[in-house]
């Protein structure tokens, strides 16, 4: 097997290619240039128009209901939504997609469930997110999980809470988690783990203590990747979080009653504020879009830091 | 020899690693089953308006958004509720634009991954990794963004003449919403995904293959062409099996940009067809969301949601086909 740096091949020049493949190159050049152009255009762009746009009084105001720009006020609610319903989807497709991963791996036995389980998160990485939403409503609108939404009177239950939002968005970060955990426990080499079993270390003794450690950068890549992912959806937000403006609690406990009530998220607040939304304030909607990519990418830095991490770990064979 | 542990140490490990695999299994088993149950609960919810309109569901006829709206108030004031829906504008709408996308999303993909792969200098390929990452992971509210204040504004500005906008003014009115703009965004989102998995493909064909043909005095353009793009030909299917359903279940930027009307584009009307405004599936779930208190609304709805679900567990199924013979090859994908 060859790796990229090893190409040390009697490679021919273009130059004496035919006229049809030479044409065919430049193709490609074209095409990997302009892919390059349009990414440097949207992140020029909107770097551009949100430092044009965000004050730092946005991030510390709540969002108001106006027609001007000075009277909707900032995006402070959507901004900790933003955060809170990705933690708290993390929360959940975590430990379920490391559960998962690490069964696959390492487990796998029934066989037939694991093919279930593995067409299962399959078919969740390509399923639309409006279908679970849509999924969520009926679920949380079921008068059994009343209490972790707002209830009225008649045992109508009103199903739009972070608790619903989170609960389904996980389902969205859990083939991403199981991906990477898969993967990074599939690049240790069985000898790693016939040492651990030589010395009377279990399976699971072996998994907690030698692979999952070795396999933590792969693990990490996992988390921050489905967390972008996570706070990039707008969908479930809108079915199943309400995208109010602020935050509508419900009942008197502080925290709880929070996270029972409505909210909205960066991407539901740039949705509402496009000109095709309901708000349409596109400065402020160009302030957060610029606010979401920059955490989005930050994200993806940190997990390519990781990934690195993971390869720079190399295991003799 | 080391001595053997004691009986009640095997039989404590024996123990805690079968109750470690009895929980992780039973979670595993947790999760498919509330899959399954997401299966069930939105073929039953969507029961009712399949029920009611039979195959004439995926057919055309009438206005399709003065059926939902119709739909939509016979629940709301309690009346006999109503079911008919033609949903063939929609469904439409979301062929063209789905398939436009991936058609031009395909050829992009290959270009660049056999570019990648093969063919850029090293600083190109640093570049361009980066790069598809980055536009991998931008959430699609802000193509949306970009789209409605960027995109749209142009087509409707430059590209639709007065001329073109009058021909059409007495069904539809263009303003840059359009098929295009839909088309052209949604395949800058795909591309990504096509690309890095057509890379991953790409890289795992044998290299004595290609060398075996370069030995021949063949050019390396068309060496890679013959002999590397034919080899990992099921990874480009599954690839795009993958798109296809990222595509599919596009839903914001859609709804932002398509135009929101229910109306089908018709190819007959020449150049003008590409700037006509539509409405895929996807997003009409979105549109109507604040009309799910209406029981036909509700079933209606989760009907397209059928359609959505059915689609993606479908598109799962072929790459998952595909990819049995890739193994042959030994390539992960």
């Amino acid at each position: 097997m060859s790796t990229p740096g090893q190409r040390v091949d009697a490679r021919d020049r273009s130059a004496s290619w035919k006229l049809r493949d030479r044409a065919g190159l430049g193709f490609a050049w074209f095409l990997g240039l302009l892919f390059c152009a349009i990414a440097a255009s949207i992140v020029i762009y909107l770097l551009v128009q949100g430092l044009r746009y965000v004050r730092p009084e946005l991030f510390v105001t709540q969002p108001a209901a106006g027609f001007t720009e000075s009277s909707t006020g900032g995006f402070l609610d959507p901004l900790l939504g933003t955060f809170i319903v990705g933690l708290m989807a993390m929360a959940i497709a975590f430990p379920v997609g490391l559960g998962i991963g690490v069964w696959l791996s390492e487990y796998g036995r029934p066989f037939p469930l694991a093919r279930a389980a593995e067409a299962c998160v399959e078919m969740l990485a390509g399923l639309p997110s409006i279908v679970l939403a849509l999924f969520g409503t009926l679920i949380f609108q079921s008068p059994a999980l009343g209490f972790l939404s707002r209830q009225v009177g008649n045992g109508l239950v009103f199903g739009r809470s972070f608790f619903a939002a989170a609960t389904m968005l996980s389902f969205i970060a859990l083939p991403l988690v199981v991906a990477s955990v898969r993967e990074g426990l599939q690049a240790i080499p069985g000898h790693v783990r016939e040492a651990s079993y030589a010395v009377g270390k279990t399976r699971i003794a072996t998994t907690r203590r030698v692979l999952l450690p070795a396999a933590r950068p792969s693990v990490i890549t996992g988390l921050m990747l489905g967390f972008g992912r996570v706070i990039g959806d707008t969908a479930i937000i809108v079915v199943l979080l309400g995208a109010t403006l602020r935050f509508d609690g419900v009942g008197g406990v502080p925290v709880l009653g929070t996270l029972r009530g409505t909210g909205s998220t960066l991407t539901t607040y740039v949705f509402d504020n496009a000109p095709t939304g309901e708000g349409n304030q596109p400065t402020k909607a160009y302030a957060a879009a610029f606010v979401l990519l920059m955490i989005v990418l930050a994200l993806n830095v940190g997990a390519d830091i990781f990934t690195r991490k993971g390869r720079a770990l190399r295991w003799s064979t | 020899m080391a001595a053997a542990p004691h009986f009640w140490e095997t039989d404590l490990h024996g123990a805690s690693d079968r109750r470690a695999e009895l929980t992780l299994g039973a979670l595993v088993g947790a999760v498919v089953l509330v899959v399954v149950a997401m299966l069930v609960f939105v073929l039953r919810e969507a029961w009712p308006s399949f029920a009611h309109n039979g195959l004439s569901w995926f057919g055309g006829g009438g206005r399709v958004d003065a059926q939902m709206q119709a739909i939509f108030t016979s629940g709301d004031l309690n009346q006999a509720y109503v079911y008919t829906l033609h949903a063939w504008p929609l469904i439409w709408s979301t062929l063209l634009i789905t398939g436009g996308a991936v058609l031009i999303a395909f050829v992009c993909s290959l270009f660049i991954a056999v570019f990648i792969v093969e063919f850029a200098p090293e600083w190109m390929r640093r570049l361009l990794e980066p790069v598809v990452r980055l536009l991998a992971s931008v959430p699609s509210v802000i193509y949306g963004l970009l789209g409605v204040l960027v995109v749209v504004p142009f087509i409707g500005n430059h590209l639709i003449s007065e001329h073109s906008k009058a021909s059409v003014a007495y069904i539809i009115s263009l303003s840059g919403y359009s098929l295009l703009a839909a088309v052209l965004i949604l395949t800058v989102m795909i591309s990504p995904i096509m690309i890095s998995i057509f890379v991953d493909g790409l890289r795992a064909v044998p290299r004595g293959w290609l060398e075996g043909s370069l030995a021949l005095g063949i050019n390396s353009w068309r060496t890679f062409w013959k002999i590397g793009v034919r080899t990992a030909r099921p990874v480009l299917v599954a690839g795009t099996v993958l798109a296809v359903a990222r595509a599919l279940g596009e839903v914001v930027m859609l709804a932002m940009v398509s135009g929101s009307v229910g109306f089908a584009p018709n190819p007959g009307d020449g150049l003008v067809f590409f700037v006509e405004p539509s409405r895929p599936l996807a997003a009409t779930i979105l549109k109507y969301t604040e009309e799910l208190t209406s029981p036909p609304m509700r079933h209606t709805l989760f009907a397209i949601a059928a359609v959505l679900l059915f689609s993606a567990a479908m598109l799962s199924f072929t790459g998952w086909a595909i990819k049995q013979p890739i193994k042959r090859y030994g390539v992960r994908a």
